[in-house]
């Protein structure tokens, strides 16, 4: 099977705004994505939108994933169809422990993949995660901890990794997963998802205003989002590029 | 006479009369052989019955017709030794059956005692806690037994005149539980009650008289279900707790009467110097509840802990909430109440704080969160406070919403469906209630707000 995202001339608005005005971006599994902006040029909108967030009209333009029309699907089902978003702020659900509810994620995938039957043995279940988590060097007792609340950033974006890493998307986009950590945190969630890439060699769609991340994730196409359009794609140079001379080059 | 539903298998309530008269309470206290100063407290209690007006304030109980009420009823098979399983009546245990007793008590319970209508027909105690003093039996049996015990403390909490509804429960009360735990006694088992209102029309006016004694420690548990009936049924129960000086205790509760209940409960705990009281409590059913369990917090350093949760459904009303009254020094109080309104229920946060102004340095965190389900369903918060001390700190904090739409999508990016997700932020939403709960009620709490929620999808 073909498993890429397309997007092609997406255009897309809220209720008052136009916010993206025509994307052009195909990302094929095992690929890693850079897409770089400043503050508000639509970056975090155009992960939203892949995913389907009620808020935002797609007005024009192609979204396609494995050759599905993801216009056609609710968030869930792009979620199970393998696509993951890393959320720059997750939301915190409260009351909510993480075990439990990365076990209902989990069936609700092989529920839609109907090969597999939907549920999960406990024991094979709490090995699988117990595995995850102490790959990704994190405590067991983490587990048992309600959905973000009270998460420091780091603890948040490990969070998302885990989830990302149990899930086992084809793409993932990570939305500003460095925003909030100090280097050595930094160093240790790349790891994390270097490691979750190298057993499931998912395509990565990185969201970043820094180029930092990129040492560490190394990416074979780096795109500048400015305004709700893409003005310009490249290797990993333009990266190095905009760290010289900031996004003012490209405006 | 009022006819027997098919459904009902047993003709428990043949015999009984609707309706109320002194005539009626004479006759209770008669068949329960009860000592002349009960009889005493009923008739002053039906007096106080009468002379006292319906409630000007809350849910509106106009539809509340007490002629038509059972006020008692027996059942015909009444069991002599009433502490073995094996005597219980097959009809009586399929019910208890189907409400997963047995299984609970083989495994954590320390003694059950279970109301069937107006009699107490089974009742057991480990031996363990006999040896230590602990007494816990039905009411009209420690009426007979225990007589200076429920003389010292009967309706000493929750006095007759005390409102319409206590005086109604003085009047025609029946069965129930009393549970005294001995000074230094802690016991590491909850002790349990189930209670089921079994017959059409049937009230039920159970008292539970609870004595913890002065460094003792306890945890009872009472949980209530109710078949469902098309006419108006009555639950006025009253809980009597004393809690001494340096005693815990754990009051915990699920109450889940049928949607034609209403349920106008007393519950008051009486805490003296260095105890702790704690209140938990689940309300899921009946069409009107009208409950605030209330700490009278008497001693110096007295605590009181209130968590509750109230979800209303269809047609339902569930004013609840809590009273905390502070008569002494550096007394402490934390309330966190959590309600669910859906498909037009209607809940109401109801709350009194009371500092006297001889109690210094008193400290009260009231939190409550009410959880809107849909547009036409309705939550209200009614907090009153009386601070007469200048160095309380009285915190309130409330909160009202609707299940957040960013947070299901969040869920949703993860493969839940957005009614799996919202279920999912509900649960989570009384979690912090439903945690303190023993497991297995958890569960039927879990279970019941699923079946709740299922029913409304679509």
């Amino acid at each position: 099977m073909n498993i890429e995202l397309n997007i092609k001339n997406l255009q897309a608005r809220t209720k008052t705004t136009e916010i993206l005005h025509g994307i052009n971006l195909t990302v094929k599994k095992g690929e890693v994505h850079a897409i770089m902006g400043p503050n508000g040029s639509g970056k975090s909108t155009l992960a939203q939108i892949i995913l389907g967030h009620p808020k935002f009209e797609v007005t024009r333009g192609v979204l396609e994933f494995k050759k599905k029309n993801l216009l056609l699907l609710s968030p869930d089902q792009r979620a199970n169809l393998g696509l993951f978003l890393a959320w720059q702020n997750p939301k915190t659900i409260s009351g909510v422990k993480i075990a439990p509810f990365l076990k209902q994620a989990l069936e609700a995938k092989r529920r839609s993949q109907k090969s597999k039957k939907a549920p999960l043995k406990v024991r094979e279940y709490q090995k699988l995660l117990l595995q995850t988590m102490e790959n990704l060097k994190m405590k067991p007792e983490f587990a048992e901890r309600y959905l973000n609340e009270g998460f420091s950033g780091g603890e948040k974006k490990k969070s998302e990794i885990l989830q990302m890493s149990l899930l086992k998307p084809d793409i993932a986009i990570l939305d500003e997963i460095d925003s909030g950590l100090d280097v050595d945190a930094l160093k240790e969630v790349c790891q994390s998802i270097s490691l979750a890439k190298s057993e499931n060699n998912f395509g990565l769609v990185l969201i970043t205003h820094y180029p930092r991340i990129l040492q560490y994730l190394k990416p074979g196409y780096v795109h500048i989002l400015l305004n709700g359009k893409i003005v310009k794609s490249g290797n990993w140079k333009l990266a190095q590029k905009i760290e010289q001379q900031g996004y003012a080059a490209f405006r | 006479m009022p006819r027997l539903d098919k459904h009902n298998k047993a003709d428990y309530i043949k015999k009984a009369p609707r309706g109320l008269s002194e005539n009626l309470v004479r006759k209770i206290s008669q068949e329960k052989k009860e000592p002349a100063w009960i009889l005493k407290l009923r008739l002053a209690g039906l007096r106080s019955f009468y002379a006292t007006p319906l409630p000007g304030w809350g849910p509106d109980l106009s539809a509340l017709k007490f002629e038509e009420i059972i006020y008692y009823a027996a059942p015909d098979e009444i069991v002599e030794d009433n502490r073995s399983w094996k005597n219980v009546p097959k009809d009586i245990k399929k019910t208890f059956e189907a409400l997963g007793i047995p299984e609970a008590e083989k495994k954590v319970l320390a003694g059950v005692g279970a109301q069937y209508e107006s009699e107490t027909v089974y009742h057991r105690l480990k031996n363990k806690w006999e040896k230590l003093g602990v007494i816990f039996e039905d009411m009209d049996t420690a009426v007979q037994k225990h007589k200076k015990l429920v003389q010292k403390y009967f309706m000493k909490c929750v006095a007759p005149n005390d409102h319409k509804f206590s005086a109604l429960h003085a009047a025609v009360w029946s069965g129930g539980t009393f549970l005294y735990v001995p000074a230094g006694v802690k016991v590491q088992e909850p002790l349990q009650a189930y209670f089921r209102m079994n017959a059409k029309n049937m009230g039920q006016f159970e008292h539970t008289l609870i004595i913890i004694e002065e460094n003792a420690q306890a945890h009872y548990i009472e949980g209530c279900s109710a078949p469902k009936y098309g006419t108006h049924s009555l639950h006025a129960g009253c809980v009597e707790i004393f809690v001494k000086p340096r005693a815990r205790f754990r009051y915990s509760s699920v109450e889940n009467w049928s949607a034609d209940t209403y349920n106008l409960n007393t519950k008051r705990a009486l805490v003296e110097k260095d105890a702790r009281m704690e209140w938990v409590g689940g309300n899921m059913g009946s069409g009107v509840t009208m409950l605030y369990p209330s700490s009278i917090l008497r001693g110096q350093n007295a605590h009181a802990e209130h968590l509750g949760l109230a979800y209303a459904g269809r047609g339902q009303i569930q004013d609840t909430g809590a009273k905390v009254f502070h008569a002494a020094d550096n007394t402490t109080a934390n309330i966190v109440m959590k309600s669910i309104s859906k498909d037009g229920g209607d809940t109401v946060y109801r709350g009194l704080i009371e500092v006297a102004s001889r109690a210094k340095n008193v400290v009260t965190n009231v939190k409550c969160d009410a959880l809107i389900l849909d547009k036409h369903s309705h939550s209200h918060t009614i907090p009153k406070m009386r601070v007469a001390n200048p160095t309380a700190e009285v915190i309130h904090e409330a909160s009202v919403g609707k299940v957040d739409e960013e947070n299901v999508f969040y869920l949703q990016t993860r493969g839940l469906s957005a009614e799996e997700a919202a279920s999912l932020i509900v649960n989570g939403f009384i979690e912090p209630i439903v945690k303190e709960l023993p497991l297995e009620y958890a569960v039927e709490m879990n279970r019941l707000i699923e079946i709740n929620m299922e029913n409304s999808v679509g």
